[in-house]
């Protein structure tokens, strides 16, 4: 095992098949840091939804099951019901979050059902081809939205600050950002410990970079989070 | 064990049946003619409700819809706990999604559902239309246990049977009823069941993790996968297959009917045999897998085999499958979501 990775990494599936360059790998790291830190390996449980999350399915030495589309938060929720002492994540995109996915989320908010997700926002879904998904922002150009996301079909999609809206007050909501991987992992330690100290639901929007499907490179990639943390504010909701 | 006298509904005996499978949490979104079952457990497991079972520390959640319901029973059964579902038509029809996922990754999910007529409201308290949703409703191949219960007591038998398997050979488990059976009140002693499997954590916490996924990199890694669910099928479905055989012996007409139809049918087998006419009826129990070394021992004699189903073909094309290439003649009655009384089959099967 190498000096830099988390702990809770499964070394055998490293290198991990994420595209080069892709905001996943960053976000799992500080999840695996966050995990590490709060000396949590054994006593954690994840969820992982499809499209490129699922790529997480054997990523971390850490009990997984990888569900249906959209159907994460339930199995975690059911999950939690069943083992209250241990940890319950759950890990899915803005597709799987805040389309077909989102009745549930907004429900275990509000419910304040004691589990954490993590939801990865790239702007589209990403393992399908690059379609434009509730978090593309208005103008930018999808394989679905070739000449840029018409305001017809809705601007980007705020999901922390919609749950905020009817979650219990007692849920921590935050919004991070792969450019700031420290302020990431400390999101990540505060939410999962809202799930361990509070028995609250808590969720963590994570900003990320999507170099294949934006047709951008390391620089321009970072250069455009930057323009999305304009749009959607980075910190606790 | 000592049987208890009871004059409850189906939807109470299932309840019952639940609780004495040893189930811990129900997830349920409510839906004519289940939902009583949802309101039942919930009365169960309120301890201020003065019909809370003691000590059973008994959970539930209504959920945001059936397909939370389906995927909560899978977190639960993840977790070591024996969980279930109840719902019907509509429900049932989103319930496959985590019916598809429960059969790939062998859990032991176990669902009852009181069969409707058609889509939306539709009718509400009967039909046989929900049998090829059960077995064989996902994108899979059908590796799910599916029952049909005729009476109450039967239902509060099955809902046991079910737990047992599912947590045995792992493989999801189906309950089929309907809402005449549901709200049926009748006196019935149920007996106590002898041996439960137990359940256990599946995700399960070694030193060592556990990766579950529905995601292969080929054809061929899933296909595996596939394979091994598929000899495991073959390997268990003759002991897991039920039927009931009521005067096959010799029978030259045999009715084939399951559920609330074959009650109605064995009604009419034994009004016909006392004009000496030589008739029986297979019910299956279980509808997947069949008890098709049954069903061809109770098919010798017979010439002439009346499927009788309130849906079209449905059942008929479970038993035309297990008896293709005999020389017998196949009569198919189809009143889908509607019912019969013994009566009219008795009428039927003389002016045939």
């Amino acid at each position: 095992m190498d000096n830099f990775s988390p702990k809770s990494w499964k070394q055998e599936s490293k290198p991990h098949l994420f595209c080069p360059g892709c905001g996943h790998a960053i976000a799992l790291k500080q999840l695996g840091y966050a995990i590490d830190e709060l000396g949590a390996q054994r006593n954690t449980t994840l969820g992982i939804d499809i499209g490129c999350s699922l790529l997480a399915w054997d990523f971390f030495d850490i009990d997984t099951v990888q569900t249906h589309h959209g159907r994460t938060t339930p199995v975690m929720v059911g999950y939690k019901i069943a083992r209250p002492e241990r940890i319950a994540l759950a890990y899915m995109g803005d597709g799987g979050g805040y389309a077909i996915g989102l009745q549930s989320l907004i429900h275990a908010a509000f419910r304040n059902n004691p589990v954490t997700v993590i939801l990865i926002n790239n702007e589209n879904y990403a393992m399908t081809g690059g379609q434009l998904s509730p978090t593309t922002e208005t103008g930018v150009k999808t394989t679905t939205s070739p000449s840029g996301k018409d305001i017809k079909f809705g601007p980007g999609f705020k999901g922390p600050e919609l749950l905020r809206q009817t979650a219990n007050e007692k849920a921590f909501i935050a919004r991070a950002s792969v450019s700031n991987p420290v302020q990431l992992k400390n999101l990540l330690i505060k939410a999962i410990k809202n799930q361990t100290e509070n028995n609250s639901f808590s969720f963590v929007e994570v900003l990320s970079i999507c170099p294949i499907n934006w047709k951008t490179d390391a620089k321009q990639s970072f250069e455009r989070l930057k323009e999305m943390e304009k749009y959607y504010p980075i910190g606790e909701i | 064990m000592e049987d208890k006298k009871l004059f409850i509904t189906g939807n109470e005996a299932a309840v019952l049946g639940a609780i004495d499978a040893g189930a811990q949490v129900m997830f349920g979104y409510p839906i004519t003619p289940a939902s009583e079952i949802l309101q039942g457990w919930v009365a169960k497991a309120d301890l201020s409700s003065a019909k809370a079972e003691e000590n059973k520390n008994l959970q539930y959640l209504q959920t945001e819809d059936e397909i939370a319901a389906g995927f909560g029973v899978l977190g639960v059964v993840l977790g070591g706990k024996k969980a279930f579902t109840a719902s019907a038509g509509p429900g049932h029809i989103l319930l496959q999604d985590s019916l598809a996922m429960a059969e790939n990754l062998r859990l032991p999910f176990v669902g009852i559902m009181m069969q409707r007529g058609g889509p939306s409201t539709g009718t509400v308290n009967f039909s046989q239309q929900e049998v090829s949703l059960a077995a064989f409703g996902g994108n899979g191949d059908g590796l799910r246990i599916v029952y049909s219960a005729s009476s109450v007591r039967e239902l509060y038998e099955l809902v046991i049977q079910a737990f047992n398997d599912a947590w045995q050979y792992r493989f999801p488990a189906i309950v089929l009823g309907d809402g005449y059976l549901g709200k049926t009140r009748s006196t019935v002693s149920l007996k106590k069941p002898g041996k439960l499997i137990s359940s256990y954590p599946i995700l399960e916490e070694k030193t060592q993790s556990t990766n579950l996924r529905n995601c292969y990199s080929s054809e061929e890694s899933f296909g595996e996968v596939l394979k091994k669910n598929i000899a495991d099928w073959n390997k268990n479905k003759s002991v897991i297959a039920k039927s009931e055989n009521f005067q096959t012996d010799g029978a030259e007409i045999l009715i084939v009917a399951h559920g609330l139809v074959a009650s109605a049918a064995k009604e009419a087998v034994a009004n016909l045999s006392l004009e000496n006419i030589k008739i029986g009826l297979f019910r299956p129990i279980t509808l997947n897998p069949l008890d098709s070394i049954a069903l061809k021992e109770a098919a010798k004699k017979a010439k002439k085999i009346f499927i009788i189903e309130s849906a079209l073909n449905q059942l008929a094309r479970i038993i035309k499958y297990e008896l293709a290439g005999l020389p017998i003649e196949f009569i198919e009655i189809a009143k889908p979501a509607e019912g019969f009384t013994p009566e009219e089959i008795v009428n039927r099967i003389k002016n045939t």
